[in-house]
């Protein structure tokens, strides 16, 4: 009995050894924590990944950014695959403030579900897919949220015969909504909050949701207002639908980073920033060529005339000229995408800047 | 062998002539190996989330879920924690697996032995159904009984009531619910006691039967015993239970009990699709069964509802029961295509709603993989049992 044990033994010692010797690194050592993570003099924890997204994003030469896999208005495709959207325009923003070509960004659509992981992975760069800024998503999932490129809230859309005034009508109704949104957490919120009852049914697609919705299987479907008024295009008969004017929650969507790289960050911040500076001080896709002989000092720092903001952030000094070039400011982005020329028809509202009623409000460039 | 005994009583070196000794050596290289990767996949993974500062840990099975779930088999509201809704959600995952079996199995036997049937037209409409359903994708097959069952239904406005109290419409199948008093128990009881004494009466007929040849009617009387003795004691003990109807509010019936429209188209791709293959099982395992068997009992002069019985089926399950736990596995496993129509089974409503919510993919991941190899597994011991029960008992 003794040489299976010897063998058993040798075995241990020959699999640790082995183990040993090719993986990367010492596997008992792992408990010591982050290897990754050095301490620079004044104490402040500097990450290892830190500028490093934009090397890499300039070495593969186009930007990867999330988006989510078809609303009018947000994100959606064509039929021949060419991606339109305030959120595509976002993207194609950064990627014009980089590599000063607004074409240079992939689109990779994803679901609700595999939205943050994707972020998470570094499978994409950015997630610019009408994803709502929380406190969970952004102090627990690793990622920051760097602005808010529309401001929407919550509501429902019922069908005009039901007799529905308000959301406090829906009492004891079945409600269709997509799963894995915060969609159903403000519902249970709402109706749990009032001491009213209702019934859920959560689709992974909202085109399941809708049709569910359309047979009459509910009697409410509910997501974002803007996805409301374009979901309410796909039904068999729009015009017997209506959306509810109450707003039952703040959604503020936004897009995200991973957490670590301030400089990806501070990229993506700005470039929004200059989005809305640029409509603030009347700077528009037409005119930018001739705003870079203008006199207003504000106006040409935003250009890059003066002082080197875009040196700062790892771009050039003419960062914000190739912006407003790709896609114009956000007034522009606003109206092409979602604005009252479009089906969708939505208001500026609380979309619009701060000095005309609304809440769009961006630091200034100094 | 010689050589093994003489180095046995000297000192501890590798025989590596020995087969024993080679195969514990390369078994212990490869299982150190084994479990030394899946630490360095754990331990880097464990790295990376706290350098990306992303939560993790189960703590967060005790905080409070905040969304609704349609169809709960243990109470459960929003105030519930994220644990009770992974065990609502664990719940319907197994009422429709189980159902699904159930139905699957018997709908699966019932196709198999219709396409050997003599008749020209019940083979060909079984053949017909094989290639059907099991050659369309399960999930179109789910969308499909899934819209195909809403649309014939009208609004609760217009709804179906063939008795009063039962009402069919696009909410649902809306029944009675049965409310009990403490009596009850009484009622249960003698139940139960019913089914033991059926078993137990079935058990001796067949014994009986095998000493002596004598047949007893035990089937017949089974049924008699249990319906007959629980509806006694349901009129002595003063009807222990009532009915509580649904009532029609606003927008639909509250109260009673409730059959989901996606429960039903659930269950209903699930034991169609699943039952075309064990329909094929079922054929191969009867056709396996060599042509003399049957010509031996046609010979005794049996019936052929008789060969089947107690010639065929026997000696064909041997070859059954293999493939068909795997058929039983696939369907639970399947299952989880129900977030697609909105039933809140373990994936939609764990893998769904409360990894969204809470953002920690690998514990939820983990967790939800961690109950399909359990249930797998499970499965597969029951059915291991079985077949080592009906094996070839070699005398």
């Amino acid at each position: 009995m003794k040489n299976p044990l010897v063998a058993l033994l040798v075995g241990i010692l020959i699999g640790v050894g082995g183990l040993y010797f090719f993986l990367p690194y010492d596997p008992l050592s792992l408990g010591e924590g982050p290897v990754a993570v050095t301490v620079s003099p004044d104490g402040a924890v500097e990450r290892a990944s830190a500028g490093d997204t934009l090397r890499r994003v300039k070495q593969r030469g186009f930007l990867q950014c999330g988006v989510s896999q078809g609303l009018p208005g947000f994100s959606n495709p064509d039929e021949r695959g060419n991606w339109s959207g305030i959120d595509v325009d976002f993207c194609r923003a950064i990627a014009a403030a980089i590599f000063g070509d607004g074409s240079k960004v992939r689109f990779r659509p994803l679901s609700a579900k595999d939205r943050f992981t994707a972020l998470q992975s570094g499978e994409i760069d950015i997630l610019s897919r009408n994803t709502t800024w929380t406190m969970s998503r952004d102090t627990q999932l690793g990622f920051d949220f760097v602005g808010v490129t529309y401001y929407d809230g919550q509501s429902f859309m019922v069908r005009k015969a039901a007799g529905i005034e308000t959301v406090r009508d829906l009492a004891g109704g079945t409600i269709c909504t997509e799963t894995g949104t915060t969609t159903e957490l403000n519902l249970a919120d709402y109706f749990r909050s009032r001491g009213l009852s209702y019934k859920v049914l959560s689709f992974e697609k909202n085109d399941e949701a809708i049709v569910a919705y359309d047979r009459g299987r509910c009697d409410a479907y509910t997501t974002d207002a803007s996805g409301l008024y374009a979901q309410r295009l796909k039904l068999t008969d729009p015009d017997a639908n209506m959306v509810l004017t109450d707003i039952i929650s703040k959604e503020p969507l936004g897009p995200a980073v991973r957490q670590g790289d301030p400089q990806w960050e501070d990229i993506a911040r700005w470039t929004l920033n200059a989005l809305l500076n640029a409509e603030e001080l009347g700077v528009t896709s037409e005119n930018v060529d001739e705003m870079l002989e203008s006199d207003n000092p504000r106006i040409r720092r935003l250009l890059g005339r003066e002082g080197a903001y875009g040196e700062a952030v790892g771009l050039g000094p003419d960062w914000a000229v190739h912006v407003i070039r790709a896609v114009g400011n956000y007034g522009e982005m606003f109206e092409r995408n979602v604005g009252t020329e479009t089906p969708l028809g939505i208001k500026r509202g609380l979309n619009a800047l701060w000095n005309e009623g609304g809440v769009q409000y961006a630091p200034p460039v100094r | 062998m010689a050589r093994g005994q003489g180095q046995k009583r000297g000192t501890a070196t590798l025989n590596w002539y020995n087969p024993r000794v080679r195969s514990i050596f390369y078994q212990t290289v490869v299982l150190v190996s084994v479990i030394g990767i899946v630490w360095f996949f754990a331990a880097t993974a464990q790295e990376n989330l706290e350098r990306l500062n992303i939560s993790s840990g189960f703590g967060f099975l005790d905080t409070t879920a905040g969304f609704g779930i349609i169809q709960t088999l243990i109470p459960y509201s929003e105030q519930s924690s994220y644990g009770r809704a992974f065990l609502v959600g664990l719940l319907n995952t197994l009422v429709v697996a189980v159902i699904g079996i159930v139905l699957a199995t018997l709908l699966g036997f019932f196709i198999g032995v219709a396409r050997l049937s003599r008749n020209w037209l019940i083979a060909k409409l079984a053949a017909a159904y094989v290639e059907i359903m099991r050659n369309i994708p399960l999930l179109l097959h789910l969308f499909f009984w899934y819209f195909a069952v809403l649309r014939p239904l009208p609004g609760p406005d217009n709804s179906l009531t063939p008795f009063d109290g039962v009402y069919l419409n696009n909410r649902g199948l809306i029944l009675p619910a049965p409310v009990f008093d403490a009596s009850a128990a009484y009622f249960f009881a003698s139940l139960a006691l019913a089914l033991a004494g059926s078993v137990f009466l079935i058990r001796w007929a067949k014994s009986r039967q095998i000493a002596t040849g004598q047949l007893f009617p035990a089937w017949r009387t089974a049924t008699g015993i249990v319906v007959l003795l629980p509806a006694l004691v349901w009129l002595i003990a003063g009807r222990p239970f009532e009915l509580e109807f649904a009532e029609r509010d606003a927008f639909d019936y509250v109260g009673g009990m409730r059959l989901l429209p996606e429960f039903v188209a659930l269950v209903l791709g699930l034991t169609l699709y699943t039952a075309a293959f064990i329909g094929e099982i079922v054929r191969a395992g009867i056709q396996s069964v060599s042509k003399g068997q049957i010509e031996a009992a046609a010979a005794l002069g049996l019936k052929d509802s008789t060969t089947l019985r107690l010639v065929v089926i026997p000696q064909a399950m041997r070859l059954i029961i293999p493939p068909l736990t795997s058929q039983i596995l696939n369907l639970t496993k399947n299952s989880s295509l129900a977030v697609a129509i909105a039933y809140p089974d373990l994936v939609a409503v764990f893998a769904g709603t409360v990894l969204n919510q809470t953002g920690q993919a690998i514990e939820v991941i983990s967790l939800t993989m961690a109950v399909y190899l359990t249930l797998s597994l499970l499965t597969s011991l029951a059915m291991n049992w079985y077949n080592a029960r009906i094996a070839l008992k070699e005398r």
